[in-house]
């Protein structure tokens, strides 16, 4: 390799592509507002990928721009290139390199996994009857070895349980979420209050029980950077600390038939006083809105009707969102 | 080494045949290799075209936000048999059967394939197949996703969904069938003279995209026949109401279909390590490491199938041991990139149609890969996955990678298979159109998936609709962006100017042979005297500089 270029070049190429990718990787505002605990993790994680992956999006283009540029063929040449069959230290380089960034990642995608409560989804505290509830099945019993603990058994729900911090602590507030074609119900079960939105007080920690009623759906709230499929058949649990008040999308994120892109609603994260005030409103006026809620199906809505409640959200005027729909 | 040179010697022999073959051959079951090569090319174009047309049904209905274009089961139906014949009838066919089956032989210096006969079987299976893909359009078409995951797959379209199956099955049985033939071939029928480190590394990404065959599509058809009897005859295997597991099916599906990103795409790092080195005027950089680095991807890759899992019913062991071992296929295929841009430097790069398709996708690829990387792991990919953000990382992948390496290997060969030149201006505005719309497709969809938009919908949040345009725009200009192809396909082979045995002035053995190849390849079998990338070496053909 002779056309390695002179040192200083090298190094003001690398201090710019350093610099640009720093930039990049912390002003890409590619992601939707961070309104959960988790959510600042996955940002910081994402963001340390974009600066690593810039760096090596622009030498790695700009090497292929000026290969195409500098040693196109000239009119009339044509003899060979130079007989460069590999260079061992070279290769060597760039292999390490990748390999040690990817080590790099790995550690750090466990780290963020544990501070999210990957590692800990199922984890309860004994008297809240999870446990039991997994239990009757005598058979899985079996396989159980005599003495064991039975948080053995809980293992078996799936997603994100309490952050390390909190380990064995229960949640501030457990809702229990099911997903059917093509909505979601949301059910409290220390007031007893369901609903067709999910309503959480700024702060706390919430757990979310996770369940599907009758093909797969996948709970994800893009504002949280969280994501849990409800399985039919299976228990899983998102749990998350909602950090900013505000009311953000709940998308359904797996297919699940023609109207999947209609299965939406929201998240209303409320100052403990207002959630209050909502869980006082709500035990008050008893249920006439649980049956609407279950009974509304997105398919028969009109498009203006169905996404009239994201007109505030987003700032849309209704004349236009009439005229989308037609 | 004797007995490979009998056995090859014998082919020829097996068969009589005409001095040519005429254009209504290429309509029956014709045991040469280079007709089965061009039958499959041409049958997977077209498969092509349909799955493209399904496309544009898709970004039609998601200019708008709302669903006003088409049905929304229609729409599961369109994105369905989209990806599945984007995947089973277009890349891995055009790859695979059309390149491997065309390539290989004459590569390695064979007369034919080791089994002819199965290798016609395997041909012949798929039309049933691409016939029972297209039929279960009229009964609705499959709409449960290319992944077709139960419970919605047992409940939806019943009858469109058992002949998806069907034809799955029947493209891996034809997959089967090729993987051994290839291995065979590969193994044995090498021309006495040709030693495996001069083995031309298309025949090594053959070799590790067979391996990967054997291994994996026979899991999925096992899954694919739980599934079928779920259906039809009242079996529960996937049925969590009595007693089934859904998550089961999962890793079944995906323990083939992890593996098939890897089918599609080393037999077009295969190409691409032909067609740089022969158009940049230089020995390839690194044979070995690029030798290795497809059987490394080959072996990884067989273990990182739960990543498309991360946010179902997975344990925290898994979602980290996958996020580890995806994480790991990035450096052998860091490795070939790298190789490759090492072998453009101080090349003498001539930028014709064939080139420029190579170096699009290098320049693609190496962005479908590092978001492939942000998607390995777990923390991310719960965000991301099921979002357009994974969308547009498969096609960085499947189209800036795939589709641009089957064009790069079309223009290259195209001479060696019909004995005419295609037309470059032609070609370079195929080029420009393609790389234009591939970009404008499919960049925008990073920044929809990352804000907050799901994959497979037909409806969406009014906020998302001024990246759909630019998409859908993208989308059309890719869809034109055919047009002067196959004009240029159809012009030249009928018209073109005649090719010489070896118009790129090429190394390796398919290029000894005349344009296009006789029947039986060669007369007299060559004699293999040096490496299949050794340019630059007579000292009469470097420049000074």
């Amino acid at each position: 390799m002779k056309q390695i270029p002179a040192p200083l070049l090298t190094l003001t190429i690398g201090v710019a592509v350093t610099l640009v990718s720093l930039w990049v990787g912390f002003n890409h505002g590619l992601l939707p507002e961070q309104a959960s605990a988790q959510s600042v993790l996955v940002d910081d994680f994402f963001d340390v990928m974009v600066v690593i992956g810039t760096a090596l999006f622009l030498v790695v283009e700009g090497a292929i721009v000026y290969c195409t540029i500098a040693f196109r063929r000239r009119e009339g040449d044509d003899t060979d290139g130079l007989p460069i069959e590999g260079n061992l230290p070279l290769e060597a380089f760039w292999t390490a390199i990748p390999a040690i960034i990817v080590i790099g990642l790995g550690i750090y995608s466990v780290q963020v996994f544990q501070d999210m409560g990957g590692f800990t989804p199922g984890d309860r505290m004994p008297d809240h009857g999870t446990m039991i509830a997994q239990s009757p099945d005598a058979s899985l019993s079996g396989l159980v070895p005599a003495g064991a603990e039975p948080e053995l058994l809980a293992k078996s729900v799936y997603g994100f349980g309490a952050p390390l911090e909190k380990e064995g602590i229960a949640a501030d507030l457990e809702v229990n979420v099911s997903g059917m074609q093509y909505a979601w119900i949301f059910t409290y079960p220390d007031s007893g209050i369901v609903d067709g939105e999910l309503h959480v007080p700024v702060n706390a920690d919430v757990q979310l029980n996770i369940s599907a009623q009758d093909v797969i759906h996948s709970f994800w709230v893009p504002q949280f950077r969280l994501k849990q499929d409800a399985i039919p058949g299976k228990d899983t649990e998102l749990r998350f600390v909602a950090i900013k008040p505000g009311t953000y999308p709940v998308v359904c994120a797996e297919l699940c038939g023609g109207y999947h892109g209609a299965m939406r609603t929201q998240v209303i994260v409320h100052s403990p006083s207002e959630y209050q005030n909502w869980v006082q409103s709500r035990i008050a006026q008893a249920e006439p809105t649980t049956a609407e809620a279950i009974a509304t199906n997105p398919a028969d809505l009109t498009d203006t009707e169905y996404l009239a409640p994201y007109a505030a959200e987003i700032d849309f005027d209704a004349q236009l969102l009439a005229h989308l729909a037609h | 080494m004797a007995q490979a040179n009998i056995t090859s010697d014998m082919v020829g022999q097996s068969f009589p045949h005409p001095d040519e073959w005429k254009w209504y051959h290429y309509f029956t079951f014709n045991i040469d290799h280079k007709v089965i090569g061009i039958q499959y090319l041409v049958t997977a174009f077209f498969f092509y075209l349909v799955g493209g047309v399904m496309a544009l049904v898709m970004r039609s209905e998601l200019a708008t936000p709302s669903a006003d274009l088409v049905d929304p089961n229609f729409y599961n139906a369109m994105l369905t048999n989209h990806g599945t014949i984007m995947i089973f009838f277009w890349i891995v066919p055009a790859a695979i059967g059309g390149f491997g089956n065309y390539l290989v032989p004459l590569m390695i210096g064979a007369r034919d394939m080791a089994f002819p006969k199965l290798n016609a079987l395997a041909f012949w299976i798929t039309v049933p197949a691409g016939l029972m893909i297209i039929g279960s359009l009229f009964f609705g078409g499959a709409q449960a996703g290319w992944t077709s995951y139960p419970p919605l797959s047992r409940i939806t379209a019943n009858t469109a969904q058992s002949m998806w199956i069907l034809a799955i099955i029947l493209v891996g049985t034809s997959s089967i069938m090729g993987a051994v033939n290839f291995l065979v071939t590969i193994w044995k029928m090498r021309v006495p003279s040709l030693k495996w480190d001069q083995l031309p590394l298309f025949c090594w990404a053959m070799v590790a995209t067979s391996i990967l065959a054997l291994f994996s599509t026979p899991v999925l058809a096992a899954g694919l026949t739980l599934l079928l009897f779920d259906i039809n005859f009242g079996t529960s295997f996937f049925d969590p109401d009595k007693g089934g597991d859904v998550v089961m099916y999962q890793h079944l599906f995906w323990f083939y279909s992890h593996p098939a990103v890897y089918l599609m795409i080393l037999p077009i790092f295969g190409i691409m390590s032909e067609v740089i080195p022969v158009h940049a005027r230089k020995p390839i950089f690194g044979y070995k490491a690029i030798a290795y680095s497809s059987l490394a991807i080959c072996l990884v890759g067989l273990f990182v199938w739960v990543h498309h899992m991360f946010t179902s019913g997975t344990p925290p062991w898994m979602r980290m041991f996958f996020t580890v071992s995806t994480l790991i296929v990035s450096v052998p295929t860091g490795v070939k990139i790298f190789s490759w841009v090492a072998t453009l430097w101080g090349g003498k790069i001539r930028l014709n149609s064939a080139m420029l398709f190579a170096i699009g996708l290098l320049a693609m690829f190496v962005l479908g890969g590092l978001s492939g990387v942000t998607l390995g792991t777990a923390p991310v990919d719960i965000h991301v996955h099921d979002t357009y953000y994974v969308v547009a990382h498969f096609h960085y992948v499947l189209f800036g990678g795939s589709v641009f390496g089957l064009y790069a290997g079309l223009y290259h060969w195209f001479p060696k298979m019909t004995g005419r030149m295609m037309n470059e201006p032609l070609g370079k505005l195929h080029f420009v159109m393609t790389f234009i719309g591939t970009n404008l497709t499919f960049l925008p969809m990073h920044e929809l998936g990352l804000k907050g938009m799901p994959r497979r919908v037909a409806m969406y949040d009014p906020q998302f609709q001024y990246i759909n345009i630019i998409c859908t725009i993208g989308a059309f200009l890719l869809g034109l962006s055919v047009l002067p192809f196959i004009i240029n396909a159809v012009w030249s082979w009928r018209n073109g100017p005649k090719a010489s045995g070896n118009p790129w002035n090429a190394k390796t053995l398919e290029w000894t042979t005349a344009s296009p190849p006789i029947i039986e390849n060669w007369n007299v079998l060559p004699v293999v005297t040096e490496g299949p990338y050794e340019y630059g070496h007579d000292p009469a053909e470097v420049s000074s500089s």
